[in-house]
């Protein structure tokens, strides 16, 4: 017996779980950042293991979009993070994050 | 069951490692964890028949992404005073009411996964060639999109990430 879609699903869910686990609890940005990241980690090997299920490349096409949507995402999120930094905040509390201005 | 080895291996030490990402208080603990899942993570993708998926984890995810991530910590330079507060934002009460609604989500997506279980099948390794072709024959479209989307992140990247002191004399 080898590894079957409703477990690869199962640990996909269990990771996303996990994610939004760190998203509702950290307040950190960085933190958060990190989290939707497993959220969209798990959300592609969802992808991959229905790709594996009906035996097309489908799933890991829509993985490498997702890679794409992740690269981008972390790219603007950090920069925004580093903005925050250089503009004399001198923590990362998400709470304070009205507060961008420029 | 002992061919499903591997990945009840790769699954059991994503989900553990993932676990510590999420409560770690030091940012750079988080971070190496969080490679330790993504390299996990590969493996899985390798033993589901996806190797392209599994290289391309390793290289942009744990390799490109995570180091994204590392420099921003070691500019941010957060220090001991910064763990201190991280300390008392993760006190246990807080993780209660969260645990409660993703253990809900867990127990909603396993239920309705036992419902309507997708069924099994033989795993069949679907190599680059073949994703290749997926990828510049019917979703062709997709991929100008996607780059689309890396050009707008790399614009609005650079242009929030700019030094700050240059237009304070405009």
């Amino acid at each position: 017996m080898t590894a079957t879609p409703a477990q690869a699903l199962l640990l996909a869910s269990m990771l996303f779980a996990l994610g939004l686990l760190g998203v509702l609890v950290r307040r950190n940005l960085l933190f958060m950042l990190m989290s939707i990241e497993i959220m969209l980690n798990a959300a592609a090997l969802a992808f991959v293991a229905a790709g594996m299920r009906w035996h097309a490349a489908d799933g890991q096409v829509m993985f490498m979009m997702i890679l794409a949507l992740a690269a981008a995402e972390a790219a603007v999120g950090l920069a925004i993070l580093l903005r925050l930094h250089a503009a004399g905040r001198p923590t990362l509390d998400a709470d304070t994050g009205n507060r961008l201005k420029g | 069951m002992t061919a499903n080895l591997p990945f009840l291996l790769s699954a059991l030490v994503a989900v553990w490692a993932t676990f510590m990402v999420v409560t770690r208080a030091v940012a750079i603990h988080a971070l190496l964890y969080l490679v330790v899942a993504l390299l996990a993570l590969a493996c899985v993708f390798d033993v589901l028949g996806a190797p392209f998926a599994a290289i391309l984890e390793v290289i942009v995810y744990a390799g490109a992404i995570m180091v994204l991530f590392v420099f921003v910590v070691m500019m941010l330079n957060l220090g001991r005073p910064d763990s201190l507060r991280e300390n008392t934002w993760i006190a246990p009460r807080i993780w209660i009411g969260p645990g409660l609604l993703a253990a809900l989500l867990l127990a909603a997506l396993a239920d309705a996964l036992v419902m309507a279980a997708p069924g099994g099948g033989r795993i069949a390794v679907i190599d680059t060639r073949q994703v290749g072709l997926a990828l510049y024959g019917p979703y062709v479209l997709m991929v100008e999109l996607a780059s689309f989307l890396l050009l707008a992140g790399l614009v609005s990247a650079f242009r929030i990430g700019r030094h700050i002191r240059d237009e304070d004399a405009p």
